[in-house]
């Protein structure tokens, strides 16, 4: 009995959603950030995101894209000489990375939190004095190269960052950008 | 005796181990003159500094150079796997390492191997593998700030980054974080979380709330967590309890946050110097 109503369920329950996103993965998060900055200049509309569950590895992002534009992509990072580690179709939700930022006026210093990324400047120079919290192995390498640099004058956390907390980073950054500047 | 597994920002630094010094601003190791900056340098200068202040062996450190590429991190699991069998540490601190689950779980099997079972913390990204591999309750100590509990709370995420707004709300209550990180298997036996007011937990609930001194700058100085967890590693190789060791940790930081009298621009280093004068008001 319990058979026939499993059958008759599966007759009239809708059908499956097909999947019409795809997922690029890479060797490392340094990759995905390169790739990002290349569709994205092309106009690709994509997004970057957390892998499902099941490929996890630990300091992992994916970028998402429009599952019929795998072929014009993939050509794409091949021109640009980024090489992508496996293409897949993807239906379930993916994660989301963090988009609350949490600002804190010291005074005469000013710091934004991303995740669980800290940046701090000096509101009257508008050197960015301090980078805080973070685990990843980039984050001292990020705040030696940042601390000390203007804001306007630092190179973004993108652009020397490779890990998640480096992307945390930039976030924090772009926010306390738009907070001095807005 | 204790031990420090982590990395500095340098990108050809070699996997190098052995005993620490602590020379001015700089650490020696092995023939190598490293910077106290944040990061696991800071970690290792707090430990030296509370083992110098308690007559214990100096600790030995484990360090490879990475800038977040990860290749480093790999080459120093693959050495640890291959080789803690053979060491007789008691006490060992993973700290700033690129989070690997796969490399989590063969560090693991490389400590079990170990004549007797160490003392095992875990801050930064090694806890962040600790806590995606499922096997957070192996060790005795996280050290995590406020964010991270988050992030250890919210059994889904597998890195800070990710961690879900409805959890990461700036009014969530540290207790209820506490809560959900050892209902769903995610705390180690203790967490020393680090934040305007210090928690010291364990699976039955907050065993210690530190709140004073209070330093509010201390939470824009990179570093700051890595002095907390430098100084419970060496508090813990000196044989207090786990719980004792990071309520004593909690409030060394702070009476050296306090000494230092800090802006939002001091460096680490305006801290580590205050740790032993710190100690003076804490230790016995």
């Amino acid at each position: 009995m319990q058979k026939i109503l499993k059958g008759i369920k599966s007759r009239f329950a809708p059908p499956k959603k097909s999947a019409d996103r795809g997922i690029i993965l890479f060797e490392s998060t340094s990759e995905v950030i390169s790739a990002e900055a290349v569709l994205k200049n092309r106009g690709w509309k994509i997004r970057v995101m957390g892998p499902p569950a099941e490929i996890q590895k630990g300091c992992d992002l994916v970028i998402e894209f429009p599952l019929m534009e795998q072929m014009n992509i993939s050509r794409t990072l091949t021109r640009e000489g980024i090489t992508p580690l496996k293409i897949i179709p993807v239906v379930g939700p993916l994660l989301k990375p963090v988009d609350i930022f949490q600002i804190k006026d010291f005074g005469d210093f000013l710091m934004c939190r991303a995740a669980n990324m800290k940046i701090t400047i000096d509101k009257r120079t508008g050197i960015i004095v301090n980078v805080s919290g973070g685990g990843c192995p980039d984050v001292p390498y990020l705040a030696a190269n940042l601390c000390g640099k203007r804001l306007r004058d630092a190179p973004a956390p993108l652009e020397l960052g490779h890990t998640l907390c480096g992307y945390a980073l930039e976030m924090a950054y772009q926010e306390l950008k738009r907070q001095c500047w807005q | 005796m204790l031990a420090i597994v982590g990395t500095v920002p340098y990108e050809d630094f070699p996997l190098t181990h052995g005993e620490v010094e602590i020379k001015g601003e700089n650490m020696l190791l092995s023939g190598h003159e490293i910077p106290l900056t944040r990061g696991t340098p800071a970690l290792i200068a707090a430990a030296a500094h509370i083992s110098s202040v308690l007559g214990l062996t100096r600790p030995t450190a484990y360090l490879v150079g990475d800038i977040g590429l990860g290749h480093g991190s790999r080459d120093l699991y693959a050495w640890l796997a291959a080789n803690l069998a053979h060491t007789d540490h008691e006490n060992i601190v993973f700290h700033y390492l690129q989070p690997d689950v796969d490399w989590q779980f063969k560090i693991l099997d490389g400590v079990s191997k170990m004549g007797k079972k160490p003392a095992l913390l875990a801050d930064a990204g090694f806890m962040y593998a600790a806590k995606m591999s499922g096997l957070a309750g192996e060790y005795d100590l996280f050290t995590p700030d406020l964010g991270e509990l988050a992030f250890l709370a919210d059994e889904q995420a597998p890195h800070p980054f990710y961690t879900r707004g409805f959890i990461l709300h700036e009014d969530q209550k540290a207790e209820e974080l506490v809560k959900m990180a050892y209902k769903h298997d995610n705390a180690a036996k203790h967490m020393l979380i680090k934040g305007a007011v210090d928690l010291v937990t364990n699976p039955k609930g907050i065993l210690h709330r530190i709140s004073e001194p209070s330093s509010e700058n201390m939470e824009a100085i990179g570093g700051t967590g890595d002095t907390v967890t430098g100084t419970v590693a060496g508090l813990v190789a000196s044989g207090l309890p786990i719980d004792e060791a990071s309520y004593r940790a909690a409030l060394i930081n702070r009476w050296a946050g306090k000494l230092a009298s800090p802006t939002p621009a001091t460096q680490v280093l305006g801290i580590v110097e205050n740790i032993d004068k710190a100690c003076e008001k804490v230790l016995d």
